[in-house]
């Protein structure tokens, strides 16, 4: 398996890779245009009778985090090629993925896929493996150094993005099969069944292991915080694990909070919020039981703050939000704002605290909250979302995941699945040090311009000339409104142009994918 | 040299210059920007070096990320140094927003949001906030040594950005530094002078004489015990006077005394400002607020300006600016009032009578005027619809 240079057209007239790894590609076909069918993939046949009658399925103490699991993947039948998964509830503090590879490295296994829900500046250390041809290729968010080595051509196999909704999907449809799924758990017990919301390495929800414990071949639990039978509540079921590996600490929940998950303090960011909120109020999507999502990231975040001091003003209740619990959302909970929160990820620790002390969150995963498989979509009903972006065009097109230099640097997160709200809303400061933001066409193609509403600048609103309704609702908002054309003729007079395309060599090395597993755009080495 | 550099500076540009007689131009060019901006960047400043008539010399340049109006600040400032020459001036970019309309005296002074002169950075987005006015700081935030650096950028910012409605007002330094920042930006389109440390009426005829026939208003700052026993005569010192305002960081250090929140250690001074701006017509404008995460203080400290008869105040940071013009908004019934009278002036108007009259009162001229300014004061604030009328 190589990278590849033939390409097929999306019907948004993006070129795609024609395989990817091996596979040949779907072409994304528009919002709604690749309805697949059949049945979904199940995991197989077991036998309680092979399992401990005890139901002790620890590992036995020998050594440390690395030692243990080698161990465990060991007993998990660990080969060449094989698909190893993780999730990322602790963000930039967890532990368990570098130990897990610095051990199959130990067992002298080669060119496995990892399958994580994302990752983080902190799993650099994994380079060496991409180098020494432990691991293979990573299908997931391909975040800071990791980005930045793969888009030099340097990754083997290429890199697949896909949206949490996404991963979820390429599960269940067969697209990426597990063979062993390794879950850090701060609290669990002898049996499998584990929490992330208590225990000393408490991140909160366990969600986006959810998937990997239904469907893996293999699931191997880590926990630093071994309780006694029957551990509650539970969040991964025991019944779905096969080993329990105990060790001194699986992630450091401090680190949780990253830099997307602080309230801005730029003024010009302040000013996008602002304008959001009272855009959100004076239309009247801000009327009582509504609901309302804010991804990470400071200026959405920030959005929070000011939407709730509207609330306040007009005496609005939510109806429920969704979130990255952080402490805004868990102010907004505990001072009766909304009666309820769907938690798809824990940003901080105050949320954590909450959601293991307050009934008002609901665990969700990404199958329950907006997979393409699942009978319904919680995205598409709600009222209002803001989300970030790294570029947008005059299409509505946005990128989330490369830099107008054409590296990649961040995941798709939930980003694509949100954008099915009834009114979504890119928040996004108009230039970044000399890069205007509103492109001709996005350096990489991540969301189709029919599914965003509003890109939010600190210099007002541009909205979507499709959302007539939007438009003719927005008169009564005192926040300035801007053709998307003006504003970004606007911003090129400021940086002198439009920035020079990046140098792009001709392979293929990485594949965005759509929700529905279609493949949305290509992703070129940069030279 | 000039500019500035560093591994954590983004945005700016830092350029040497080795002269030679012979060779053409050299570039020893870094941008972080390269692949996007480097080839027209590097045209741009071969462009401007042919435009300055140098013709042979090695041009360093580091640059961070600066936009072209800072692009051309920084390379007319190292040329000034480089040539010797002081009146060498590059041509600005083409203006992002409408032409700056003639300055007006009767406007709105609520809120001036200082910008440090050599921080292009705050300069991009500072009309977006919406201060009434925008003071691009020559004074107490450039460093000694960037004076000449931050008066390059300020012209070009002047020149380039767009300040929307904001007045633009440039604070010089005190002093013979004051006279060359003044001719520095003597073609530079700007329509306030703010003057720091005032203490006599001289020192304005001076600055007046300087400014020739420039349309151009002026605004001392009284900073010192000295400059507070002549506000009178300062404020009738020049007829480009607009108002008067206290630098209060420099007078209670001139008092010998520490500056507290209550502020009662300066509030005869700032009272004897009040008076003698309203005796002679000026507008009365407050020192700025310093603590910026500290809202309420804010709230509080503009409310005490507002009831003493100050009518604006500075900022230092963008969020202060909401909560100025909400303070100094007038009240639902000033507005109510406000409104009624105009209603009463219009239709005289349009009746050819001279004489404006509410129900069998007859309404004095000053109230008249006043009302109005309390209208588009409150259409300003939010307050009465642009349709109020209806």
């Amino acid at each position: 398996m190589t990278l590849t240079d033939q390409s097929l057209l999306t019907t948004a007239g993006r070129e795609v890779p024609a395989t990817i790894n091996g596979t040949e590609t779907i072409p994304y076909n528009g919002v709604g245009g690749h309805l697949p069918h059949g049945n979904k993939i199940g995991a197989p046949i077991r036998r309680c009778v092979d399992y401990p009658a005890n139901g002790d399925k620890r590992v036995p103490d020998v050594g440390d985090m690395t030692a243990r699991l080698k161990v465990a993947l060991q007993r998990a039948g660990i080969a060449d090629g094989m698909t190893i998964s993780t999730h990322h509830h602790f963000r930039n503090g967890d532990l368990v993925a570098n130990a897990l590879f610095d051990a199959a490295a130990e067992l002298g296994v080669k060119d496995l896929r990892w399958y994580p829900s994302a990752c983080f500046p902190c799993h650099q250390p994994l380079l060496k493996y991409l180098e020494d041809g432990t691991i293979h290729h990573i299908e997931g968010s391909m975040n800071g150094p990791l980005g930045a080595f793969a888009s030099e051509g340097k990754m083997r196999g290429m890199a697949v993005l896909r949206s949490h909704g996404g991963r979820y999907q390429a599960v269940q449809d067969g697209q990426v099969h597990i063979d062993i799924a390794v879950l850090a758990a701060p609290t669990a017990d002898y049996f499998g069944n584990a929490t992330g919301d208590r225990g000393p390495s408490a991140c909160g929800l366990l969600g986006f292991g959810l998937a990997d414990s239904g469907y893996a071949d293999h699931v191997v639990i880590v926990t630093d915080n071994l309780v006694p039978f029957p551990c509650l509540p539970w969040q991964i079921q025991g019944q779905n694990v096969d080993q329990v590996v105990v060790v001194d600490k699986v992630g450091e929940p401090e680190k949780i909070v990253s830099g997307t998950t602080r309230v801005t303090k730029s003024p010009d960011r302040l000013l996008i919020a602002e304008n959001i909120a009272k855009f959100v109020r004076d239309i009247g999507i801000m009327k009582e039981g509504f609901s309302f999502q804010a991804g990470a990231g400071g200026i959405t975040l920030a959005f929070t703050m000011f939407l709730k001091e509207y609330m306040r003003e007009a005496g609005v209740t939510a109806g429920f939000v969704r979130g990255g619990s952080n402490q805004y959302l868990v102010e907004m909970l505990e001072e009766g704002f909304t009666p309820v929160i769907l938690d798809g990820q824990t940003f901080d620790l105050e949320g954590v605290r909450s959601m293991r002390e307050n009934a008002g969150h609901q665990n969700t995963s990404p199958f329950t909250s907006y997979n393409f498989h699942g009978k319904g979509n919680f995205a598409s009903m709600m009222d209002v979302v803001v989300l970030g972006a790294t570029e947008v065009d005059v299409d509505f097109n946005a990128n989330v995941v490369t830099h107008s230099d054409g590296r990649l640097l961040h995941g798709i997160g939930g980003w694509q699945n949100c954008l099915f709200s009834k009114c979504t809303i890119l928040a996004v400061p108009s230039v970044r040090n000399r890069i205007p933001v509103i492109l001709d066409r996005v350096t990489t193609m991540v969301g189709p311009g029919e599914l965003v509403d509003v890109i939010a600048t600190e210099h007002g609103l541009c909205i979507n000339p499709q959302r007539k309704d939007l438009l003719e609702a927005a008169r009564g908002t005192s926040v300035p409104l801007l053709d998307i054309h003006d504003l970004k003729k606007k911003l090129n007079a400021l940086c002198g142009g439009e920035p020079d395309k990046p140098q792009l060599g001709e392979e293929f090395i990485a594949a965005i994918q759509w929700v529905d597993g279609t493949t949305i755009d290509g992703v070129r080495r940069v030279n | 040299m000039s500019g500035r550099r560093g591994d954590k500076l983004r945005g700016d540009v830092w350029y040497g210059f080795t002269p030679a007689s012979s060779g053409g131009i050299e570039l020893d060019f870094y941008s972080r920007l390269d692949g996007m901006y480097g080839d027209s960047t590097r045209e741009l400043l071969r462009g401007l070096l042919a435009e300055a008539g140098i013709e042979h010399g090695l041009l360093s340049v580091n640059d961070a990320g600066a936009y072209p109006f800072l692009l051309r600040a920084r390379l007319e400032s190292l040329l000034i140094r480089v040539t010797g020459n002081q009146d060498l001036r590059l041509s600005p970019e083409p203006p992002l927003g409408a032409a700056m309309s003639a300055p007006r005296r009767e406007r709105a002074r609520r809120s001036r949001l200082y910008l440090p002169g050599n921080e292009s950075k705050y300069m991009l987005n500072a009309a977006v906030h919406g201060p009434d006015a925008v003071i691009l700081d020559l004074e107490d935030s450039v460093a000694p040594s960037a004076k000449e650096d931050a008066r390059a950028v300020i012209r070009h910012a002047l020149f380039h950005l767009d300040w929307q409605d904001c007045e633009r007002m440039v604070r010089i330094n005190q002093g013979a530094m004051g006279f060359s920042d003044l001719a520095y930006l003597a073609d530079t389109p700007l329509h306030l002078i703010l003057v720091p440390k005032v203490e006599t009426a001289e020192e304005m005829h001076v600055i007046d004489q300087a400014l020739g026939e420039r349309d151009v208003l002026l605004m001392p700052i009284i900073e010192s015990a000295k400059g507070v026993m002549n506000a009178m005569e300062i404020a009738s010192a020049s007829p480009r006077n607009v108002a008067l305002t206290l630098g209060l960081e420099d007078l209670t250090a001139d008092l010998g005394v520490v500056k507290t929140t209550g502020g009662h250690e300066t509030s005869w001074a700032c009272s004897q400002v009040i008076y003698a701006a309203k005796a002679h017509g000026l507008q009365a404008i407050d020192s700025v607020y310093g603590n910026v995460a500290d809202e309420e203080g804010l709230r509080a400290s503009v409310q005490e300006a507002k009831a003493i008869g100050f009518e604006g105040k500075g900022c230092v940071h963008p969020r202060q600016i909401k909560v100025i013009h909400e303070e100094f908004a007038p009240t639902t019934a000033q507005v109510e009032r406000a409104g009624k009278i105009a209603l009463a002036f219009e239709k005289a108007e349009k009746q050819g009578l001279g004489v404006v009259s509410l129900g069998s009162k007859m309404i004095d001229p000053p109230v008249v005027k006043r009302a109005l300014k309390t209208v588009a004061d409150a259409i300003d604030a939010g307050l009465l619809a642009l349709n109020w009328r209806d």
